[in-house]
């Protein structure tokens, strides 16, 4: 256990946890978008930064990168954190301007507008990488990943092929902040056109609703650390 | 080759290699290294060594093929010993003649010695050049002296000694001491003390751990890690290796830039040498002290040059930093205690130790012991590679070494310290170039990178250049950084375009102050840097782009305006043969026009006019 303070309050941590965690826990709000309790942190987005002192340093930091360590103090609602998360956001804008979560995280803000205009072609994403995280650590599939550097950073399947790894699961599009991800099942199958991927679907033997990638069954069955019983997969959760 | 197998056993092949070797026989050195390559140095050594054959003189005459002497802007350059006389632009057509003349008869050849462009004064020896008279050449000085693919020149020149000497006179800690106590500061950037981060990582709990040359040399222009490594390999080889037994490291790795091929092929060989010789392997010179190298060569990532980058490349992952609260030196490469220091710090080591701390700490100033390698480019007479003292004033380099800018022009700032660095203007050339006083003006040692830059040259359009740089070169993890870069330079654009709005500036000022206190590397937290030291010395400059929509040093093509002096011009056509997008009209013989809409500004017609009749406003 460690102890810190944040906002002038103490905490106890285990070691190991980092400082977005403690303080969502302890009902602190601090805005955040990459950052998912089930997977590593990243610290990509910027948006949770706070800041740290550490022995005779005082510094801005992501939260959800920073370990808690004996004697931190941190502060989320400093001028200068404010003014960084704002600006930051302004960033971010601009690449997801229809994206509801980031309106709101913007008028919990005070960010009214964004000084910088979006692209031309804009495709939602934040280059949080919330599904490429998702898909490797979560599933195991690891379909995605981030190719190109610099303004030409951008989530695809390897060589922008389609996706052979996807299995279907839709826990990228699930998890992604801005809803930049679609997935559609019709007719028996299920398109997810940014990984450029199309997976036949199984037939609940109940009710006949085609339910479940074939793809999503058969990488359960041989994957999955808990494999589910002979014939789980025959009926759709509705049926089962 | 058979293997050293003691302290003694060395000594007495250094001895024996010196035996064969006549001291007073006549030497050609060529050098080889990347600047006088690309002006075909190789001709010149292959037309040499044709002469050498044809006239048998194989065991009169040696011929050396050398890695960079520094002195690039007058290459091919080759000196002949004794005597150093340093001969410039050396073509293959005058080799027959420099043997005829300066080897067998000692006649100098006037035309091939170096001109001062000022003076029109003419330097026999190599020392007596105002380019290498003010210079303090400990580490590069050896370049001339030895062939980099010869481990036996090496040798004979004292290398391995201070290898022999430490494993065999001093414990670990005694070498971490004498490092310490020399206060050998970080040559790629940070000025961190190399000894204090060597203790770091020989403290770290964990057995296993490394240690790893950063040659990752990326920012533009810079090139003396290449030069040391493509021309002294050993003496990184034998930094490293000291370096690992006062650390307790049995592993080490050059991580090479992908661009480097020259620098990988000599280090390699070095590597291959070494193990032959018994100075790598399992028990160095009888000592048992282990070590071996492996070397990594990189994708082509600017950013792969931060610590954890470079370690997450080693490891086969992107090269993307990571955050470091437990820094490298500790839980480096594979987790373990890593110690990282770049090509010109190890090069360091052999010396320190050699000569000890206390000559070390004589050379530079108080807080900056040691030289410093600087690759002097841009707007300067003698372009090339220099090696001073730290806490040389700026003025000192520029001027006396360097030869001061061509043509007549008037210097405006120097841009030091590469993409992330600064630029600095004229009332402060008196500085003492050291890692503290860059960065009191904004700028930055770097790696050792200087851009110097005449009134020719817009302070804008740089700052724009190296921002296009970053946002290239930024791996795109943090969006402060990713944005933000790309946001500056949409700004500056706009600003060289005419395009600049009032708020322009306070806004890049609000982007460099997020970049700075919100990303996660040295990369994102410097990339401001261009911009800000420029808004700080030339913020009029920037003004006038923006409120006048002028650019004062003619650069910008959105903001000036070529014509024709009417006055002046002979119709001669010259102008109107080259100019591209056929843009100038009129009858020969008679004043040429430029036609503005068609005109693309780029210059050609004012370069080929014989009259000074183009007119830039």
């Amino acid at each position: 256990m460690v102890h810190l303070v944040i906002d002038g309050k103490g905490f106890q941590a285990e070691e190991g946890q980092n400082v977005l965690e403690v303080a969502l826990e302890n009902g602190i709000e601090i805005p955040h978008l990459c950052y998912h309790e089930q997977l590593s942190p990243y610290g990509g987005c910027r948006l949770c930064l706070v800041e740290i002192t550490r022995g005779a340093r005082t510094f801005l930091s992501t939260s959800c990168t920073y370990p808690c360590l004996e004697g931190l103090v941190v502060r989320t609602d400093t001028p200068d954190v404010l003014r960084a998360r704002r600006l930051v956001l302004e960033l971010l804008m601009p690449l997801a301007p229809e994206a509801p979560r980031l309106q709101a995280l913007a008028r919990q803000m005070g960010v009214t507008e964004t000084r910088f205009a979006s692209d031309e072609e804009v495709d939602d994403c934040i280059r949080c990488g919330l599904c490429i995280r998702a898909c490797a650590e979560l599933v195991g599939a690891e379909a995605i990943t981030f190719s190109g550097r610099g303004e030409r950073r951008k989530v695809e399947p390897p060589f922008g092929e389609e996706a052979l790894n996807c299995i279907g699961c839709g826990a990228c599009v699930f998890l992604c902040p801005t809803g930049c991800l679609h997935m559609e099942d019709q007719d028996g199958v299920r398109t997810l056109d940014k990984w450029k991927r199309t997976l036949s679907l199984k037939a609940c033997a109940s009710c006949g609703r085609r339910y479940l990638p074939f793809a999503q069954i058969e990488f359960a069955r041989q994957k999955g650390e808990d494999p589910p019983a002979e014939g789980w997969f025959e009926f759709c959760p509705d049926c089962r | 080759m058979s293997k050293i197998n003691s302290v003694g056993e060395l000594a007495e092949l250094r001895a024996a290699i010196l035996d064969q070797r006549d001291a007073g026989r006549p030497c050609i050195t060529t050098c080889l290294g990347t600047g006088c390559h690309a002006y075909d140095s190789q001709e010149v050594y292959n037309a040499f060594a044709g002469e050498i054959h044809s006239r048998d003189l194989a065991d009169k005459v040696d011929l050396r093929g050398s890695g960079c002497h520094g002195f690039c802007e007058q290459g091919p350059i080759v000196v002949l010993s004794p005597g150093e006389i340093c001969y410039c632009h050396v073509q293959p057509e005058d080799a027959a003649e420099i043997i005829t003349e300066t080897v067998l008869k000692n006649e100098v050849i006037e035309r091939l010695l170096y001109r001062d462009p000022v003076t029109g004064r003419r330097f026999e020896r190599e020392g007596e050049i105002p380019f290498y008279k003010h210079q303090d050449r400990l580490i590069l000085g050896q370049n001339r002296l030895l062939d980099p693919k010869n481990i036996e020149d090496y040798l004979a020149l004292g290398g391995y000694k201070a290898l022999a000497g430490a494993l065999a006179e001093m414990t670990p800690e005694d070498v971490l001491e004498e490092v310490k106590k020399a206060n050998l500061r970080g040559r790629g950037g940070g000025g961190f003390p190399a000894g204090i981060k060597w203790e770091t990582a020989r403290r770290a709990p964990e057995k296993e751990k490394y240690v790893i040359v950063n040659a990752d040399e990326g920012d533009p222009g810079a090139y003396m890690d290449r030069s040391l490594l493509e021309g002294n390999p050993h003496l990184i080889l034998e930094g490293l290796l000291i370096g690992a037994y006062a650390i307790g490291a049995a592993e080490g790795y050059l991580y090479a830039r992908q661009e480097y091929p020259l620098a990988v092929e000599n280090f390699t060989l070095a590597v291959q040498q070494a193990e032959e010789y018994g100075l790598l392997g399992s028990d160095i010179l009888g000592t048992g002290f282990a070590f071996s190298v492996k070397i990594k060569r990189g994708a082509g990532a600017f950013v792969s040059g931060e610590s954890s980058a470079l370690m997450a490349a080693i490891e086969g992952l992107v090269g993307e930093p990571r955050p470091k609260h437990i820094n490298t030196a500790i839980s480096g490469l594979w987790g373990k205690p890593s110690n990282l220091n770049n090509v010109e710090t190890w090069a360091n080591v052999p010396l320190i130790i050699e000569r000890g701390a206390a000559w070390f700490k004589r050379i530079g100033n108080e807080r900056n012991s040691g030289t410093k390698i600087f690759s002097l480019v841009g707007k300067i007479n003698n372009t090339g590679l220099v090696e001073v003292p730290m806490g040389t004033p700026l003025r000192k380099i520029i001027e006396d070494i360097g030869g001061g800018i061509p043509g007549g022009k008037k210097f405006k700032a120097v841009q030091t310290g590469g993409p992330s660095g600064g630029c600095i203007p004229e009332q402060y050339l008196d500085t003492p170039v050291d890692f503290d006083c860059l960065e009191e003006l904004g700028a930055m040692m770097g790696s050792g990178g200087m851009i110097v830059m005449d009134e020719d040259n817009c302070i804008v359009d740089v700052a724009k250049y190296f921002m296009h740089f970053l946002k290239d070169e930024s791996c795109g993890k943090c969006s402060s950084c990713r944005e933000g870069t790309t946001r500056m330079y949409e700004i500056l654009d706009a600003i060289t375009r005419g395009e600049g709005r009032e708020g322009d500036l306070e806004l890049l000022e609000e982007l460099a102050w997020v970049m700075k206190n919100a990303s996660l590397c040295a990369l994102g937290s410097t990339a401001a840097n261009p911009v800000l030291s420029t808004l700080r010395y030339f913020r009029e400059e920037y003004a006038a782009h923006i409120q006048e929509k002028r650019c004062p040093a003619k650069v910008c093509p959105a903001l000036i305006r070529y014509s024709i002096d009417p006055e002046i011009c002979d119709g001669c056509g010259r102008c109107r043969r080259s100019c591209p997008e056929k843009a100038i009209t009129g009858e020969l013989n008679t004043p040429l026009v430029i036609d503005g809409a068609l005109c693309s500004r780029c210059g050609i017609c004012r370069e080929v006019c014989h009259l000074e009749a183009i007119v830039v406003e």
